[in-house]
């Protein structure tokens, strides 16, 4: 398996780690109802196609990527970095 | 008053080692600061290294001017090497990294093929040329490799794990000169 | 019998070998089965489960039957395919799976009891009664299965792995390969060209088809020659393309020396990840046996096979040769066997209809309904279209068609398709991704047809890349039809007709699988083990579905085949595990202080990948705990020197850092002031702890993070994620410098005096931090104490901690102090109840471990909401507290905690200990660990119970800080 890390380029899959789904990225404000952070921390999807999860380039750059895969075909359709995925090739730098 | 003594990360651990007109050495050391921009700096940065010949690099690539070098180290980051850092006011944030890395040259005929048995990446020319610098894994090491030449490498990894590092990359040297002596 | 004239052997370069023990003499450039066969030997070993005799029975990698083990010394390798091993001088073969000897083994019997051993044997007679399985039959099925055996020496061969990169990788060198592989370079893009043999041609080598007026040998050498001479062209001889995997990765084993006696540093086998922006599968195609009574005598091949023994090798595999074949392959043998002067016997051709014109007699419509020769073949006994035959022959070479060799097309679940004009499955379109199938894989098997399809597979690969192919001329070959009427088994006869060689399936146990219902071929393979040898089912796979078929009344396309997974050949664990062993398993990371440590006779712990001193013993002592008693005396007495420079340590500055910290922390860091230390709780977002450690404030916008050694990297990502997911904006940058200072502990009452000896230091509050100079050396020292003492940390630039940790420790000792290692540093913190990650070990809340208070009421955290929901506080929570045994005893981390009274069992489970130590302060064991509500608990009774290591005791519940509770020591 391989993903294109948008600062990197194209990377064997063992440079990256691992999360979960990127439902880690809507952390429910302070205060929210239990069964928001019940759905936050828990309740996941695991579907057979598109998926959206999380990993890290840790043997690259540190960008922590969400990644548009399927899971039948095993197509990689998007690799893009949480932070700023509009952010220019010199990242948020400028 | 202690009297210290610096020692490098491989004294006494390890000699130069050349097979196959190959040579696996550790580089001397040497100031390495990591510039890191804080958002929307981009502009002030650059202003703090013009004065150095260097600007900040994008990513895979460096910024060299006589000898000073600033090389591409990850999302946000860069490592100037070979002279002290400029001020960067309140641009980017400066860390001394001088004493964290062992820096390891890997040159001659037998550097590419010794290195495509410990990193994952394409090494050929039309995707790695001469200049490029990138962070990748030493096997199972953090790894900040340069080509610095056309057949030569710069290798930076933890300091802690330089015998390691040392080990393995002599040990794959050892094989390629094997299979170059043996097998022709 | 080696033929005069023929074969591509060099012949002035005889070599030497041994097979079981006898010495032969073959040539160079034989495979060990040719050079067996040249020397008159057929038996070469035994079958897996009824230990028949059993001959070589094809000429490539594909081989179920001739297996043998290689010998050199502790590199003995076992289920060598001896039509893959090539010869080499010293070369010693020894067959396996037989006893005592090939000719005579006992097991032999099992053929014998063969009635009783049908499909399913191990199903039905194994299952009662239950308790004899572990005691009586699993012993000795285990004995009497396994093929080859290890040398049972530690390996000392060197294997390698190795990463390569490609525009185009073309797997198979044989007419389609060579064509994919010269138009793909001529083009310039970069190739791979990956062949499995030690040879590049293919069948061009051991048919000596011709190509453009050229001998097939011929014509290779020509391309191969224009290919070598390309820089953008990569050979790779001996390496089979194992398995493809996604995003155009394949892995492939290089047989590196196999072929020649171990020499230093040269690797026995590589493997290789191969990455390909377009893939050309050119790998050809399998003959197929046929099934009739006794097909598996030794002297019985597969008809390519006898071609490819006598072009290639030089070699007649019999002196009277039969042939017998479904299509035209046979004639082609035949002819070629007398053009070289090979008397053969007759030629079977199982279709009625065929042309009966040959050198030779021709039976027509035949069929084999008996073989004859116990350890070799003798005769066989013909049913033909006009009677029958008795056929006196010492090889058999039989063709049932060919197989297209479809096995990477499956590796991501591609579903072959059937062709009914082949009679063979082919590859599903678009398979495998970037990959396209040509040649005799594809279904094509004429030259001429292998040729065209390579060059356009490369065209179209070449397109994809954006690249244009150079014109270039269709080579000119034969291009025969190919025509054959499918024989899948023989019908109406008695005896068993076989179909896995290796593992001893018959047609009959196909057939009794579908009788009992396991009908499905998922579930045939797995009842009959058809498909499951060392060869998975190259030879018998479509043979027994063809079975299978005409046994359930389906057809062949709805019965399917069974799945083909990676690797297409065996793959040594050796070369997977390549670089893997001794000091290559995992980096070994080294302090400053480690020769240092080691000078002083220090045993090495690993902490992680750190190697950490566990004590510094004296002469006089005899034991660890006499070195640790007095290491912690010490410091509790004078001053004790650490290394601490293993604890990961994160630069983190930016005018947002403090919020960040705030952000992270249970606790809060935006009011530490600045020149002081703060021991700060990380939770996960999930309410437990994640990792604790102490903070310094630096500058206004400057921090500087320690965490525990275990969880430097873990934390490192935590921050990351925390960063980019939810303030990437703000603005805050952290990098590690764990490795940039080297940092030592010194502690205990004089640990201010020895600090006075290195010149002017400032007067620390306890929690302080500044910087210093040791010389011309910039320093950093921390008031902090993970001891209890009075306690520094001093930090200098890694370079400079060699010479710090000796120097400090020269200075403790003319105080009457020391260096101390990891177990009196664990003796320390246990005495003083500081918990590590035995005790934040991932279930454990802020809560459990007393610190429920450090979550701040005043702000957000990661980890806040969910450390406030039902059940991670409260009296049902197993808390901290501290143990002391009633006796003298010694207790155990791992041990269980439960009420006096109660039964020992897991109901009743109170909780459970994480830490121990012997106290030299208090002359007591010493324990930490979790106890339902035991916070409420202190003063108490409770029975610890370590069923493990037999511990049984009652010790006193105490609070968790043992030494100084109210830390006058550590303010001193």
């Amino acid at each position: 398996m391989r993903l294109t890390c948008p600062l990197c380029g194209e990377r064997d899959r063992r440079e990256f780690y691992y999360y979960g789904s990127d439902d880690y990225l809507n952390r429910p404000s302070e205060g929210a109802a239990p069964d928001a952070w019940d759905d936050y921390l828990h309740l996941r999807t695991n579907p057979a196609g598109i998926t959206h999860d999380l990993w890290y380039h840790d043997m690259g750059c540190s960008s922590w990527l969400r990644v548009t895969r399927n899971t039948v075909t095993h197509e990689i359709h998007a690799v893009e970095a949480i932070a700023a995925p509009k952010a220019s090739a010199r990242g948020a730098a400028k | 008053m202690p009297d210290l003594i610096a020692k490098s990360a491989l004294a006494g651990h390890a000699a130069a080692l050349t097979l196959g007109d190959t040579t696996l050495a550790e580089a001397p050391m040497t100031t390495i600061t990591s510039i890191a921009p804080f958002p929307n700096k981009g502009k002030a940065v650059d202003a703090a290294l013009k004065p150095l010949g260097l600007e900040f690099p994008a990513p895979n690539t460096a910024s060299s001017k006589d000898g000073a070098r600033l090389l591409w180290t990850g999302r946000q980051q860069a490592f100037l090497i070979g002279t002290a850092a400029p001020d960067m006011g309140d641009a980017a944030a400066v860390t001394d990294q001088s004493d964290g890395w062992v820096i390891l040259t890997l040159s001659g005929p037998l550097a590419r093929d010794t290195l495509a048995r410990l990193v994952p990446l394409d090494l050929r020319d039309a995707a790695f040329p001469v200049g490029t610098t990138t962070r990748s894994g030493l096997n199972h090491m953090a790894l900040i490799l340069t080509r610095t030449g056309d057949a030569a490498y710069e290798i930076m990894t933890f300091r802690s794990m330089a015998r390691t590092a040392w080990h393995e990359l002599a040990e794959a040297l050892e094989t390629q000169a094997a299979r170059l002596d043996q097998l022709a | 019998m080696r033929i005069e004239g023929r074969g591509q052997i060099d012949r002035t370069k005889p070599v030497r070998f041994s097979f079981d023990g006898r010495d032969y003499t073959g040539f160079k450039g034989d495979i060990l089965a040719s050079a067996l066969l040249a020397n008159g030997v057929k038996l070469v070993g035994r079958s897996f489960k009824y230990h028949r005799p059993r001959g070589i029975l094809t000429a490539g990698s594909e081989e179920p039957n001739a297996m043998v083990e290689i010998l050199e010394g502790n590199q003995q390798t076992p289920n060598t395919r001896a039509t893959v091993q090539e010869l080499y001088d010293g070369l010693k073969a020894r067959s396996q799976n037989r006893f005592p000897a090939l000719s005579f083994d006992v097991m032999g019997v099992n053929d014998l009891a063969a009635p009783f051993l049908s499909a399913g044997f191990y199903y039905k007679t194994f299952m009662w009664p239950r308790p004899f399985w572990e005691k009586l039959y699993e012993p000795i099925i285990r004995r009497a299965a396994g093929l080859g055996r290890l040398s049972g020496k530690h390996d000392e061969g060197h294997y390698e792995k190795a990463w390569a990169f490609c525009d185009i990788l073309v797997i198979g060198a044989g007419p389609t390969g060579l064509m994919a592989a010269l138009t793909a370079a001529r083009a310039g893009a970069d190739v791979i060209l990956a062949d499995e043999d030690a040879r590049m041609g293919g069948r061009l080598l051991a048919d000596l088809t011709g190509v453009d007026g050229k001998s097939g040998p011929d014509w290779v050498e020509s391309v191969l020659a224009e290919l070598r001479a390309l820089p953008n062209v990569r050979l790779m001889s001996r390496t089979s393309v194992t398995g493809a995997y996604d995003d155009g990765t394949f892995g492939a084993l290089e047989r590196v020396s196999l072929h020649r006696s171990p020499a230093p540093h040269l690797p026995r086998e590589c493997f290789w990840r191969i990455v390909a922006g377009q893939t050309v599968l050119a790998a050809g195609a399998l003959e197929r046996p046929l099934a009739f009574p006794d097909n598996d005598r030794p002297g019985i091949m597969l008809a390519g096979a006898v071609r490819a023994y006598l072009n290639r090798y030089g070699v007649a595999a019999g002196k009277r040769v039969t042939l017998i074949a479904n299509n035209d392959a046979a004639r082609l043998t035949a002819r070629q066997l007398m053009a070289a002067g090979v008397k053969v016997a007759a030629i079977l051709d199982t279709r009625p209809d065929a042309s009966a014109v040959e050198e030779c007699p021709v039976y027509l419509g035949s069929t084999i309904t008996a073989t004859r020769g116990r350890l070799g073949l003798s005769g066989v006994t013909v049913a033909h279209a006009a009677g029958t035959a008795t056929i006196e022959t010492d090889c058999l070479a039989m063709s049932g068609g060919w197989n297209p060799t479809v096995h990477l097309t499956c590796h991501l679940n591609g579903r072959p398709v059937w062709r009914e004009d082949i009679a063979a499955f082919v590859p599903a379109p678009n398979a495998v991704p970037r990959l396209t199938p040509a040649g005799a894989c594809n279904g094509a098997f004429s030259t001429a047809a292998c040729l065209a399809e390579g060059a356009d597979a490369a065209r179209k690969a070449l397109a994809a890349l954006g690249r244009t192919a150079p014109p270039m001329a269709a080579p000119k070959a034969e291009d025969a039809p190919y025509t054959l009427t499918p024989f899948w088994q023989t019908p109406d006869v008695k005896g068993r007709q076989w179909l896995d060689f290796a593992n001893d399936v018959t047609t009959k146990d196909v057939r009794l699988s579908a009788q009992e219902n396991f009908a499905s071929v998922e579930h045939m393979k797995r009842y009959t083990t058809q498909g499951m040898a060392p060869d998975q089912g190259k030879n018998s796979n479509v043979g027994a579905l063809a079975v299978l078929a005409d046994a359930t009344g389906r057809g062949i396309p709805q019965t399917g085949t069974t799945t083909f997974r990676p690797p297409y050949t065996p793959v040594s664990i050796a070369a997977m595990g390549a670089g893997g062993r001794g000091a290559g398993f995992a980096p070994q990371r080294f302090l400053t202080s480690d020769q240092a440590s080691r000078d002083r006779g220090a045993p090495m712990i690993e902490a992680g990948l750190w190697y950490r001193p566990s004590y510094f013993p004296k002469p006089h002592e005899k034991t660890w705990r006499e070195a640790c008693d007095r290491e912690v005396l010490m410091v509790r007495a004078s001053v004790g020197v650490a290394d601490v420079s293993t604890l990961g340590k994160i630069d983190i500055q930016g005018r947002d850092a403090a919020r960040f910290l705030d952000l992270v922390y249970t606790n809060t860091f935006s009011t530490l002031p600045t020149g002081r230390v703060r021991y700060g709780l990380m939770l996960r977002e999930d309410g437990h702890v994640l990792d604790d450690g102490t903070t310094a404030r630096l500058g206004e916008n400057h921090y500087l993070m320690t965490t525990t050694t275990a969880a430097a990297g873990l934390v490192m990502r935590h921050l990351d994620f925390v960063h980019q997911a939810f303030c990437a904006d703000w603005d805050v940058r952290f990098i590690s410098v764990t490795e940039t200072w080297a940092q030592f502990a010194i502690a205990g009452p004089k640990a201010r005096d020895l600090l006075a000896t290195l010149g002017t230091m400032p007067d620390l509050p306890f929690m302080g931090v500044a910087p210093v100079t040791l010389g011309s050396v910039n320093a950093r020292l921390f008031r902090i104490s993970f001891s209890g003492e009075q306690g520094y940390e001093l930090a200098v630039p890694t370079r400079y901690g060699e010479a710090l940790f000796r120097d400090l420790v020269a200075r403790a000792e003319t105080m009457g102090g020391g260096p101390y290692g990891m177990e009196a540093l664990n003796v320390l913190r246990i005495e003083k109840g500081f918990i590590t990650h035995a005790e934040i070990h991932g279930r454990t809340t802020a809560f459990d471990i007393g610190m429920e208070k450090m979550v701040s009421a005043k702000k957000d955290c990661i980890g806040k909401a969910a450390a406030a929901r039902p059940g991670m506080t409260g009296p049902d929570r197993e808390q901290l507290v501290g143990l002391k045994p009633l006796s003298d005893a010694a207790i155990t981390a791992g041990a269980h905690l439960f009420t006096p009274g109660d039964q020992v069992k897991r109901e009743n489970d109170q909780g459970y200990v994480t830490s121990v130590g012997y106290s030299p302060v208090l002359n007591a064991w010493l324990g930490l660990g979790f106890l339902k509500n035991g916070r409420a608990r202190h003063g108490e009774r409770i029975r610890l119970v370590d069923h493990l290591r037999g511990i049984d005791l009652l010790c006193e519940v105490t609070d968790p800080v043992f030494h100084d509770k109210e830390g006058v020591k550590l303010r001193a």
